[in-house]
């Protein structure tokens, strides 16, 4: 189903919808606040983005780096070409440690290759700890935002949904209440599990250690309590230094959510005594992206959601209606280099506002890359109607007297056809807005006539 | 003050067809300014609406023909920043005229921007006792940069405001959401037409909301859908490019 068609059916719950916009213009508000406390913003932006320009120049050596450290720090080390392999490694790990339940902190990588549903059906109790995704996972449903995976859902929904679940009193919303139950019922889900798994948002080259960010320290609860660690790590999230984690962590949490830092940003740089440490390093379409000029900047993405919250159109349509794993306008630029068939309608789920590029905290140039994509997109069509019109529009205004013509019988159609053709549903502009009025005489006519 | 420069005015072909007095008021208020402009009679359109689609493959030969047209002029002016905006960054290079194309982009101004930077007005002698809301067009207010963007951590600026400020009696009002985007973009108003219409609803709430009489902006494609949707909904806004605004303060 293409974008405009699940975002017209979001739009027929008016109220839900315009609930959907306040809520995340909300944190975008938030976002603009704490963001301009800090003078040196935009300079914080260009540094971050340097950083992983300099990052995606080098990726090759700095993986190599991460690796070599990482495994001189007793961590173990996996690489996987695509999501089927990082899958089988993850399987086999807690294969051969008979781990029959884990729990996993928030990743939007393992949401990549479905791994949740890969794992259940080899026989795995998985559950994700994060509150938002714990929701999302009751009623069997991918995040519709990567850092408020349930923001599409009211106090409401989430009452009955743990009135079902969890058996919470029915009819009570209080968010203290609910949130003690999810909590009570997670904890039970830290004490069994022997294997936690977690993202992983920085990578440190220098020093082969990896840094998880959560708000809710479900990421530490897990592993704490667990004897091996897996960590999914997408392999553009390695950062070079140590002490670059100060631009990012400021800049992150900032740009997500409006808090200062994140709850827990938490440093793993080796396995305490009789434990493990994973960490699969996955490409899945990683070096591709990286290798088309155009696009290869989308991997500075430190996925804070930025861009989601700021969408005039993300807001209004909902994560669900771009169909792909990273909604909103980054990724409708990451997606696309996935499967450019499958994504072809989410470059053009824009009106090129460019606020995401100015909202992005690593510098993307997101709405640019919209408009490229929407160029190879259609060239990757072939011929169609579409692209003959084009063809003779370009012929058109190439002409000055064949406009003039076309021009003024437009013009004409629209002055002397009747209403009933002008707003029949054929013309879609005509549907809810009036067209304008149509003058006695062009500028071009009003001109020759006055100035010449 | 280039008073004695060659200016050619860019009208955007929709606005040639349906917004004739947009175009007469551009010209009018350069010419009150002292300014020589002269609108050359081959124009036809930039070749935006093809490119934002997807095909700015097919749109070489509307570019050649838009340098060509334009070539001889000092500066070029049009009440639409989108349409300038098209010109910078996305028309396609014509194979032996990159140059010329270069040259042009460094000539080529949107109104507001032409006014303050250019001509640096600063004293408009004009009365215009209405409540203003102004849309700052995304094309023009990002891709441009006539003002500052919420997003970004910088001084407030508006070249639009700079100039309205100007004008005696004209109340500018503030609105919630001062730099959202209206939803036309383009096809997009069409491709996606729920979504083109929601937005387009909610920006005008925002103005009638702060008591705004009078909707402004700089690019009439945005005041076009915008002007639709008030009109089928019957609400009491009127809309004005800010051309028409200052054309008719200054008379």
């Amino acid at each position: 189903m293409s974008h405009p068609a699940k975002a017209s059916e979001f739009l027929q719950d008016a109220a839900k919808a315009k609930w959907h916009d306040e809520t995340l213009w909300f944190v975008r508000d938030k976002r603009d606040t704490i963001s301009k406390t800090i003078p040196e913003w935009e300079q914080l932006r260009d540094l971050a983005s340097q950083i992983k320009d300099n990052v995606l120049a080098n990726l090759d050596q700095y993986l190599i780096q991460f690796e070599e450290k990482a495994k001189a720090n007793g961590i173990q080390v996996h690489w996987a070409r695509d999501a089927e392999e990082h899958n089988q490694i993850v399987l086999g790990i807690l294969q051969r440690h008979q781990c029959k339940a884990i729990v996993k902190s928030k990743s939007i990588l393992t949401e990549e290759c479905h791994l949740n549903p890969y794992l259940e059906k080899n026989g795995i109790e998985v559950v994700d700890t994060d509150l938002g995704e714990r929701i999302v996972q009751f009623l069997n449903q991918p995040p519709s935002h990567i850092v408020l995976p349930a923001i599409h859902l009211k106090k409401k929904d989430i009452s009955e949904l743990f009135h079902e679940k969890l058996h919470t009193e029915k009819g009570n919303e209080d968010p203290a209440y609910l949130t003690h139950a999810a909590r009570l019922h997670l904890r039970e889900k830290f004490l069994g599990a022997k294997v936690a798994i977690t993202g992983v948002n920085f990578g440190v080259a220098e020093t082969g250690e990896f840094v998880v960010c959560t708000n809710e320290g479900n990421a530490d609860m897990g592993v704490h309590l667990a004897v091996v660690h897996i960590a999914c790590m997408g392999i553009e999230k390695i950062i070079p230094r140590r002490k670059d984690l100060g631009v990012f962590l400021r800049l992150l949490a900032r740009s997500a959510t409006g808090q200062p830092i994140t709850n827990y940003n938490s440093h793993f740089r080796s396995p305490a005594s009789g434990k493990e440490i994973h960490i699969v390093l996955v490409d899945n379409g990683r070096t591709d992206q990286l290798g088309r000029e155009k696009f290869k900047n989308s991997l500075k993405c430190i996925r804070c959601g930025a861009c989601m919250n700021t969408c005039p159109i993300y807001r209004r349509s909902g994560g669900y209606s771009y169909g792909s794993v990273v909604p909103g306008p980054i990724g409708s630029i990451l997606s696309p280099g996935l499967d450019v068939k499958k994504y072809s309608t989410l470059p053009f789920a824009s009106t090129l506002c460019g606020s995401c590029t100015d909202v992005c905290p690593v510098k993307i140039n997101i709405h640019e890359q919209l408009y490229e994509w929407r160029q190879e997109i259609t060239k990757s069509q072939g011929t169609n109607a579409k692209s003959i019109s084009m063809k003779i529009a370009n012929g058109i205004f190439a002409v000055p007297f064949a406009y003039k013509v076309t021009g003024s019988m437009m013009r004409g159609a629209l002055k002397f056809l009747p209403d009933s053709i002008t707003y029949s549903g054929l013309n879609t502009w005509g549907k809810q807005r009036d067209l304008p009025e149509t003058p006695k005489e062009t500028f071009k006519d009003w001109y020759k006539k006055n100035r010449s | 003050m280039p008073l004695n420069k060659k200016i050619g005015l860019f009208i955007p072909c929709y606005v040639d067809q349906f917004y004739p007095n947009v175009a007469i008021a551009t010209l009018e208020l350069l010419e009150k300014l002292g300014c020589q402009a002269s609108y050359p009679m081959g124009q036809t359109c930039c070749g935006q609406p093809m490119a934002n689609a997807g095909y700015e493959r097919d749109t070489v030969g509307t570019t050649k023909h838009f340098v060509e047209t334009f070539r001889d002029y000092d500066y070029i002016v049009a009440p639409s920043g989108s349409c300038v905006l098209h010109i910078k960054d996305h028309a396609p290079p014509i194979p032996g005229m990159e140059k010329e194309q270069e040259i042009l982009h460094h000539k080529i101004f949107e109104l507001t921007e032409f006014l303050t930077d250019i001509l640096k007005v600063e004293n408009l002698q004009g009365s215009f006792p209405h409540k203003v809301g102004f849309h700052a067009s995304c094309h023009g207010h990002r891709g441009l940069r006539l003002g500052s963007s919420s997003e970004r951590n910088e001084p407030f600026f508006s070249k639009a405001k700079q100039l309205l400020d100007q004008i005696e009696g004209l109340e500018w009002v503030e609105l919630t959401r001062k730099d959202e985007c209206c939803g036309f973009g383009g096809t997009f108003a069409v491709t996606e037409e729920a979504l083109s219409v929601q937005m387009g609803k909610d920006r005008l709430q925002d103005h009638l909301s702060h008591g705004v009489e009078i909707l402004t902006g700089g690019d009439m494609s945005c005041i076009m859908h915008l002007e639709g949707i008030a009109k089928r909904n019957q609400q009491p806004l009127k809309f004005m490019h800010i051309a028409e605004i200052l054309n008719q303060a200054l008379s």
